[in-house]
């Protein structure tokens, strides 16, 4: 059984998926998405276990040798990713039948479940595979199922929003396939460990570089790297709300593995950085993201636009920490994957919880909501101290070795921006602390209006995470500095 | 009593005691009463550490480690023992003032007022116990946060504002300088440890170093050096008790005494003063000392006048940390002490004489001795310890720190601190005379009630303690100099 | 004349540029999608026009050879052999770097690429689908806004309220 669990975390999902058809019945399909997501999850912490104990496996699909069949390859640094994917997933689906802002009738749910089951597929399709054209495979699986998901959004803007990302993520798609066909133009592989093997032998010919540009091109558009950010915050507005807890917590994290994969195993990092010197472009880059969407959150009037805005600005953080090629560094950016995805679930979830009550996403709306919500506020004050990177939360935890990293390179100043872009986040939490602490809630309204367990314990679940991890550091850095190190190839 | 049992108790005490209270919120005297009886408990408890500590000891324990090399671990040294003695006795004292006065203000959601306060309690002494850089951090900004609701507690436009001034700049200067400096020690010297001697010496010199302590004198923002001061005045707007304990005790006494471990420990006096690595920072404070002297002798509020006064107080601290010989950091620890027995005693009295008279500003206190007699020599006798004058505490503190200055031939700064004392008297002096030498204003918009009028006696009875406090400490600063004497030879 | 030898990547690239030109400047939704199809085929014709060996014939295998191929499948491939992609990409590479390595099969036939072939066939299932999504997603705008011109929703979003 146990050699199978490579294959198993995406076939689980993907066939769970018709099968979820089948059933139709609105809670049995709700029940079954949940175990789905919860042997997922026990499958991927199974793997990342064994990766730790034993090193990295190799599952041949269907019996054919590596680099001729299909080769999925486990890793500490992908067995990381798929234990963050199947932990949200397995947080998030439990409150899907509130249907906060679903387009759906009751009796069609089922659609619902099989989409965001196929989503999760593809995500731990993209995660696992070690073949580059089955990452373009599962990458458009992810994406047909995200385009669908924020379609459901309810207002005409979810379709709308929905297309925009169809016609980038296309796009950025594509890309990544012209720029497999180049690589498989020039080595006749597809198999990721074969490619970076073969490919120093033709690195320095223009194909290759055009096929680097195509495929980080690509992937920085699904990403939402800035410049490339315009569709997200849309998508993540108007999306349904528990699915922006989804994706912002699990795509972005998937997709930025991707990069990572793509920069340091295939391509290696000496050719990305020493030869093709992409840290100039992506260091900058990072930066600015970080500080024009920071500043963008903090002027928005939708709470779910600001998080929104506040996800591009994390996405810098994580680029700026792979740019900055160290073991410091790259640990700063993979544990930020795991504490954004806690932080800005549970931020979302949040979200959710105030439209639930309120039907509202305006800031505006909701004064005096602190008290009227207070364990729903409380989440948003923790998961908001953990943006802002207080000691005791796991936003400190990632700051510091992205600032710790800077100073190892003697980058004084770069450490200054990266702390200084973190402030933006305390105004733009404080924003709204302040909307529903100072400001009395409008007259005759019920007192109170908690929102329903459904909601709040995953809610508390997630930022409860948000401190623990916050504290207790020996497992995701402990996992998150030996995937970096595997990644920089520096023996412990 | 073990002494790790004595440290987890004086962090689990205060927490309890706001528990506690949320919990007994229904029932305001069983409430007050149990916030006493935790407090007596957790003074205590720190009390027990005395002996250990004055005997040589170290008392300490390692709570988690966070990261490699970055433990939640406690160190009872000489300056954090007396930090706690002084955060957690004196809030026995303004507990006890603030039941006087919340009541007698007739203050809404003393609850919650009451739950917060102990939390920050629990974080003054996580400060003064802690070992690390790291769990120093950890605690301060638990110190800020916890603080918010009680500096905004009128939750009107103005505490909102104070609110965000207070957060704004506290949380900045920390993340942004201090957070930056603490990793940057990390990455010199790989470690956060506070150590004797200090863990700079032969790791660093030059330029990175002045910048370094430029850092952390600019990032503890709670020190209140200027241009980052502005909080303090801002944070007024608080109930009388919060400013008393939190802004002349525990928040900003938290600031210096930051300052002065970070010079002691991190980077060691003798290493700081050979390489003349914090002189500029000298200017700093001495310009912050001078300056927010003269501004306190403008404010006609007397709440603002003591903020200002607080902020003066605070840069001889400052002044002191940079200057970094023996005697100046023992006059610095000290001046934590003396200046916070002095200043909690005018705070408290200028809360009583708003509840009892609803006067705020100083121009309307003209023959207030008459009505309050014992609250105004109460405020008589800080304002003693304030000029640095006998017989109370300040005289004492005051002698170390102009000595410190004198020893390493910066006779310019002894001329500041003596300046100083002398605006200081210039900006109380008018106070006392004239609540005793004239009479009441009959323009007054809150006119003084005929004969004697104090206020509450719970408030009474703190603020006079408080005062008798500042003159005990005259005669025993000996055994406060004794405790802190190792640090003078690094710790 | 070797800068139009390789002709089918000026096909490629006119048709990919005709696409992404569509997808950026036309306002209707459907105009939109059928660029971004055109988009989707040039990279399609890019891989087939890949896989073709010159002189190559459709790699299906002479049935004398039949046994013997199914008896060498899970053996250590070589260079050369038939399955062995690689022997494409070595063919390929004579044509850019110069070295010659023959890449032919054992009875001297030589076969294209199939490999690519196959990979398109996932792709052109992705297109429909995309296509699919794409289509539901205008119809559902047009129900919401009464319109799949993009400058006239976006005056609709600008003037009126959701």
């Amino acid at each position: 059984m146990i050699q199978q669990f490579p294959v198993l975390v995406v076939v689980a999902p993907l066939v769970a998926a018709p099968i979820t058809l089948l059933i139709r019945n609105r809670r049995l399909t709700h029940l079954w998405a949940m175990a789905v997501a919860w042997f997922t999850l026990f499958v991927s912490a199974n793997l990342l276990h064994e990766v730790l104990t034993t090193g990295p496996i190799s599952y041949q699909l269907g019996g054919w040798a590596p680099p001729w069949g299909i080769e999925y390859r486990v890793d500490t640094v992908n067995a990381f990713v798929m234990v963050i994917v199947a932990m949200i997933a397995s947080v998030v689906i439990p409150a899907m039948p509130t249907r906060i802002r679903l387009d759906l009738a009751p009796e069609r749910m089922y659609l619902f479940y099989t989409a965001t089951l196929l989503f999760i597929a593809g995500l731990m399709g993209i995660t696992v595979t070690g073949d580059a054209f089955n990452v373009f495979v599962f990458l458009e699986i992810t994406s047909l199922a995200s385009y669908t998901l924020i379609g459901l959004g309810a207002g005409r803007r979810a379709p709308l929003a929905a297309f925009s990302y169809l016609v980038m993520g296309t796009i950025g798609g594509t890309f990544v396939l012209i720029g497999i066909g180049l690589m498989y133009q020039m080595t006749g592989s597809l198999n990721m460990a074969d490619l970076a093997v073969l490919l120093p032998g033709v690195q320095h010919t223009r194909t290759i570089m055009v096929a680097f540009a195509f495929i980080t091109t690509g992937v920085s558009i699904k990403l939402g790297v800035f410049p490339l950010h315009q569709w997200l915050p849309k998508a993540y507005t108007y999306a349904p709300d528990l699915v922006s807890a989804l994706m912002s917590a699990t795509a972005t994290k998937v997709i930025f593995y991707l990069l990572v994969r793509m920069i340091f195993t295939v391509f290696g990092a000496t050719f990305v950085f020493g030869v093709l010197h992409l840290d100039w472009l992506l260091l900058p880059l990072s930066l600015i993201g970080m500080f024009v969407a920071s500043l963008a959150a903090i002027y928005q009037t939708n709470i779910k636009r600001l998080l929104a805005y506040s996800s591009i600005a994390q996405i810098g953080y994580m680029t700026l920490g792979l740019s900055m090629v160290s073991v410091a560094g790259l640990t700063g950016s993979l544990v930020h994957l795991f504490n954004h995805a806690l932080m800005k679930a549970g931020l979302f979830m949040v979200v959710a919880s105030i439209f639930y009550r309120l039907a509202t996403h305006e800031i505006a709306d909701m004064r005096g909501l602190g008290r009227r919500m207070p364990l729903t506020f409380a989440a948003w004050v923790v998961g908001g101290l953990s943006m802002i990177g207080v000691p005791g939360t796991v936003g400190f935890i990632s700051k510091w070795y992205l600032v710790l990293a800077a100073i190892e390179k003697g980058w004084i100043g770069i450490a200054l921006l990266i702390v200084l872009s973190s402030l933006l986040a305390l105004v733009y939490v404080w924003r709204v602390i302040d909307v529903a602490y100072f400001q009395s809630p409008p007259e005759g309204q019920a007192d109170r209006i908690e929102a329903p367990p459904i909601l709040l314990i995953p809610t508390w679940i997630l930022v409860g995470a948000t401190v623990f991890f916050g504290i207790n550091t020996t497992w995701t850095v402990g996992v998150a500095e030996a995937a970096a190190r595997q990644l920089l190839g520096v023996m412990p | 009593m073990s002494t790790d049992l004595a440290i987890i108790l004086s962090f689990l005490l205060p927490t309890v005691a706001g528990l506690s209270t949320a919990l007994t919120g229904r029932w305001p005297n069983a409430r007050d009463s149990l916030t006493v009886l935790w407090g007596v408990l957790t003074f205590g408890t720190v009390l027990t550490l005395l002996p250990v500590v004055n005997a040589g000891g170290r008392p300490g324990l390692v709570l988690w480690e966070v990261l490699e090399g970055l433990p939640i671990a406690f160190e009872v040294e000489p300056l954090g023992m007396l930090f706690a003695l002084v955060a957690s006795g004196l809030w026995i004292v303004t507990s006890v003032y603030a039941f006087g006065y919340m009541r007698g203000h007739h203050e809404e959601n003393q609850t919650r007022f009451f739950s917060y306060f102990p939390l920050a309690i629990t974080a003054a002494l996580g400060i003064a116990y802690a070992r690390n850089l790291f769990t120093l951090f950890l605690f301060y900004e638990m110190l800020t946060f916890s603080t918010y609701p009680l500096v905004t507690h009128h939750q009107n436009a103005t505490a909102q504002r104070a609110g965000r001034i207070y957060l704004g700049i506290l949380v900045s200067t920390s993340v942004l300088f201090l957070f930056t400096a603490i990793v940057w020690t990390y990455a010199i010297a790989g470690t956060t440890e506070f150590t004797v001697g200090g863990v700079l010496a032969g790791k660093a010199s030059g330029w990175p170093v002045a910048v370094l302590a430029g850092l952390y004198f600019f990032g503890i923002g709670k020190a209140a050096l200027m241009p980052f001061h502005r909080w303090l005045p801002n944070a007024m707007v608080a109930p009388t008790p919060v400013s008393a304990l939190l802004h002349a005790v525990a928040v900003v006494k938290a600031g210096v005494f930051s300052v002065l471990k970070i010079v002691i420990y991190i980077f060691g006096i003798d290493f700081l003063a050979a390489g003349s690595y914090s002189e500029w920072l000298m200017w700093v404070a001495g310009f912050t000392l001078l300056s927010s002297s003269v501004v306190a002798l403008k404010q006609d509020n007397l709440k603002a006048r003591l903020a200002y006064s607080t902020i003066s107080q605070l840069a001889y601290i400052v002044l002191a940390a940079a200057i970094a010989t023996g005697d100046s950091v023992v006059g610095g620890g000290m001046h934590i002490a003396m200046h916070a027995m002095a200043k909690i005693t005018l705070f408290f009295a200028a809360g009583a004489i708003m509840v009892a008279t609803h006067k705020t500003e100083i121009s309307d206190m003209d023959g207030i001795g008459r009505t309050m007699p014992i609250t105004m020599t109460a405020f008589f006798i800080a304002s003693l310890s304030i000029m640095g004058l006998p017989p109370t505490g300040g005289a004492w503190s005051k002698w170390y720190l102009a000595l410190g200055a004198a020893e390493t031939g910066q006779y310019l700064f002894v001329a500041v601190y003596m300046i100083s004392s002398l605006l200081s008297i210039a900006y109380l002096g008018p106070i006392i005379g004239r609540a005793f030498f004239r009479p009441p204003r009959a323009d007054s918009h809150h006119p003084l009630p005929e004969g004697m009028k104090e206020a509450h006696w719970l408030m009474v009875v703190p603020l006079s303690l408080t005062a008798i406090g500042t003159v005990v400490l005259f005669f025993f600063a000996n055994n406060v100099h004794d405790l802190l004497a190792p640090i003078a030879i690094g710790g | 004349m070797a800068f139009l030898g390789l002709w089918n990547y000026w096909v490629v690239i006119v048709l990919m540029m005709i696409g992404l030109y569509i997808v950026i400047a036309r306002d209707n939704f459907i105009k939109k999608l059928m660029g971004l199809n055109l988009f989707q085929v040039s990279v399609i014709m890019f891989y087939v026009s890949m896989g073709k060996v010159n002189g190559g014939t459709a790699p299906i295998l002479p049935e004398s050879d039949m046994v013997e191929e199914v008896a060498a499948h899970n053996q250590p491939v070589t260079a050369g052999h038939l399955s062995d992609t690689r022997a494409f990409a070595h063919h390929h590479e004579a044509h850019h770097g110069g070295h010659e390595v023959v890449a032919e099969g054992h009875e001297g036939i030589v076969y294209s690429n199939n490999l690519t072939h196959v990979l398109m066939l996932t792709a052109i299932v992705v297109g429909v689908a995309t296509t699919a999504a794409g289509l539901a997603l205008v119809a559902r705008i047009h129900e919401g806004y009464g319109t799949a011109e993009e400058d006239e929703i976006y005056k609709i979003d600008l003037t009126g309220a959701l």
